[in-house]
């Protein structure tokens, strides 16, 4: 599996807004890989859209007559230990892994954005408190904290999107607060400030949308970073539970069956790879085209 | 007549790691209303602070503000945050030397001018949308409801600096704070943002404190100059006696050094510098703070500090030789 690059570039916005959007948009065009990566999530988005058209049955049922079935016409990716349709758990899991992407950025972009912004701004003692919080979430792998955070709050969906989301946060308040920092020194901010514009505003309505470029890209790469921490947490059986479809559980486990179906543990491994690859790819090709100093 | 602003021993200190830095040390000035008050001195002198001072817009670093700063009956310095921000923009309000910089990129003309309208008049969004668009008419900026709906990297220079006028006189301020306007302009832009304040200054009988380093804005545009040198006043006069009979002699170094057109080289009266910079405020000279540069320097100047000298109702000098020499 490819390791999600966490670096975003703090960059920002010294030109005009159209302008610049056209041209990144020509350069995020001319980059294949971010093509291929925006492509993969198309098609990854559809499918978990769509499932319901894609699989019409209960991708849940089980068919004990039918387990480890190699693949066939009628279940075209196998069948697992439970005789359930590979292909259509893949199709479903693609929903859960998503709604837990956009739920633990949701929790990362929520929390994290408003600290980073108030921690940058008022500087002092605030930023000191923040940061030092930050400092120590930040000493345990990301991994870490989120399977330590599982243990603490209990499995299922809502508390894999929280602990893993808590774990994120450190990584958007550091992004946020290190571009407030540039940010605020720009004569508009002061100049806002001269005409009396309260703080609130001149966080959210002055300052937020200057740093937008590096928060799109970090939550791009996060998406991928989160897919493959839910996978993770399954795999380990502390995630999403059965019977929910989930790529990482599949994975978990189909490895008991490695050596006379192999196809059981692969395709969910495959299909996690392809994931976390599309936001990783397009997370890339997005701070490229963003960042005026690099030229494609 | 009552000043509308009463600046007294105004003393802005900085703390840094190097030590206390004096930007404004004991300043005294005041603004009358309808008045155009010209603060003219070289960079670092303390004139973009003392305007920075009057708002309070000196968080950053921590700026220690002591002394009073009277707008009409009300002590600015006393005021608490939210007391101060209602003034900021409503009472006065203030414009920048770059207006490349100081409007927010990702906002529109329209929305920037309506923010300051809506946050003092308590109007509908509409009704500011409406109001900024006049505004903008005012500054005679053409197509007003058009440019409203642009952002601001679609105007030129002038467009914006026009844009950030229209900005100050949104809630019709009775004072405004004019940081070097017009010295990242072009010279014919210049002179057109120079008569179009005139002009709305006389319409809305507003005061501005026209800070500048440029002395030919000045001659246009202020009736009174007040001269600072390294965070003091050394000079205060009516703007046609300044430039006529300069007392200070840095003030005297300062119109010695602004070139004039056709004055001819070969008469032998080459433009003149004033030696020397601006002391560091870490390491302010004993006695005059000019003395290390001045060509007029008699003992008493390097041992005490000069007496402050009003030499008319107008007129006031922060010189030894005015005082007579003598402590």
């Amino acid at each position: 599996m490819t390791k999600t690059t966490q670096t975003a570039v703090c960059q920002t916005q010294d030109r005009p807004v159209a302008g610049r959007l056209k041209q990144s948009w020509a350069k995020l065009r001319r980059n294949r890989a971010a093509l291929v990566g925006g492509i993969l999530l198309l098609i990854y988005v559809l499918t978990a859209l769509l499932a319901p058209v894609l699989f019409p049955g209960n991708p849940s049922a089980p068919n004990l007559m039918k387990s480890l079935e190699r693949p066939s016409l009628e279940h075209p990716l196998g069948t697992d230990e439970l005789g359930r349709s590979i292909l259509g758990r893949i199709i479903y899991g693609s929903r859960v892994s998503l709604l837990i992407a956009v739920g633990v950025i949701s929790v990362g972009l929520i929390i994290g954005v408003p600290l980073g912004l108030v921690s940058g701004y008022y500087g002092g003692k605030v930023d000191f408190g923040i940061q030092r919080v930050t400092d120590t979430m930040l000493a345990f792998p990301g991994f870490l904290l989120a399977l330590s955070l599982v243990a603490v709050l209990g499995v299922g969906l809502k508390n894999t999107v929280i602990s893993i989301g808590i774990s994120m946060v450190p990584t958007y308040i550091r992004l946020v607060r290190g571009c407030v920092l540039s940010v605020k020194e720009e004569v508009y901010v002061e100049a806002a400030r001269a005409v009396g514009t309260r703080d609130i505003a001149i966080l959210f309505r002055h300052i937020l949308p200057n740093v937008m470029v590096p928060i799109t890209v970090q939550t791009s790469l996060g998406m991928g970073t989160a897919i493959l921490f839910a996978a993770g947490l399954g795999f380990l059986g502390i995630g999403i539970q059965p019977p929910t479809p989930e790529w990482g559980t599949m994975l978990g486990s189909g490895r008991v069956y490695l050596f006379n179906a192999p196809h059981v543990a692969t395709i969910p491994g495959i299909a996690i790879f392809l994931a976390v690859l599309s936001f990783n790819l397009l997370g890339d090709g997005l701070r490229d085209a963003l960042d005026p100093r690099f030229k494609l | 007549m009552k000043p509308i602003l009463t600046i007294s021993e105004l003393h802005t200190r900085f703390h840094t790691i190097d030590g206390v830095v004096n930007a404004v040390d004991g300043l005294d000035l005041e603004v009358f209303r309808g008045e155009t008050m010209g603060l003219v001195g070289e960079s670092g002198c303390g004139k973009s602070v003392t305007a920075l001072s009057i708002l309070q817009l000196l968080s950053c670093p921590p700026a220690e503000i002591q002394g009073c700063i009277f707008f009409e009956d009300t002590n600015l310095l006393a005021l608490d945050r939210e007391g101060i921000r209602k003034i900021r923009g409503n009472t006065i309000s203030m414009i920048f030397q770059e207006p490349m910089t100081s409007l927010n990129p990702v906002l529109t003309i329209g929305e920037q001018i309506s923010e300051a309208i809506r946050l003092h008049q308590g109007v509908t969004r509409q009704e500011a949308w409406k109001r900024a668009v006049e505004m903008l008419q005012m500054v005679q900026i053409p197509e007003p409801a058009a440019r409203a709906r642009e952002h601001p990297h679609k105007l030129s220079g002038g467009m914006r600096q026009r844009a950030m006028i229209a900005i100050a006189l949104s809630c019709n301020p009775q004072l405004i704070l004019a940081d070097e306007p017009t010295t990242a302009l072009d010279v014919t832009i210049q002179a057109q943002i120079m008569s179009l304040m005139v002009r709305l200054k006389e319409k809305l009988d507003t005061s501005i404190v026209l800070i500048t380093h440029d002395l030919g804005v000045i001659a246009e545009m202020a009736s009174r100059v007040v001269v600072m040198y390294a965070g003091r006043v050394v000079e205060e006069a009516p703007v046609r006696d300044l430039f006529k009979d300069p007392r200070h002699p840095y003030t005297q170094g300062l119109l010695g050094s602004v070139p004039v057109i056709g004055r001819k080289a070969e008469t032998g009266r080459r433009l003149q510098e004033i030696p020397g910079i601006v002391p560091s405020p870490l390491e302010m000279p004993i006695g005059c703070r000019f003395h290390p540069r001045c060509p007029k320097t008699i003992d008493v100047c390097r041992e005490k500090e000069p007496p402050m000298v009003h030499l008319d109702e107008h007129r006031r000098v922060n010189c030894w030789l005015e005082a007579g020499g003598s402590g």
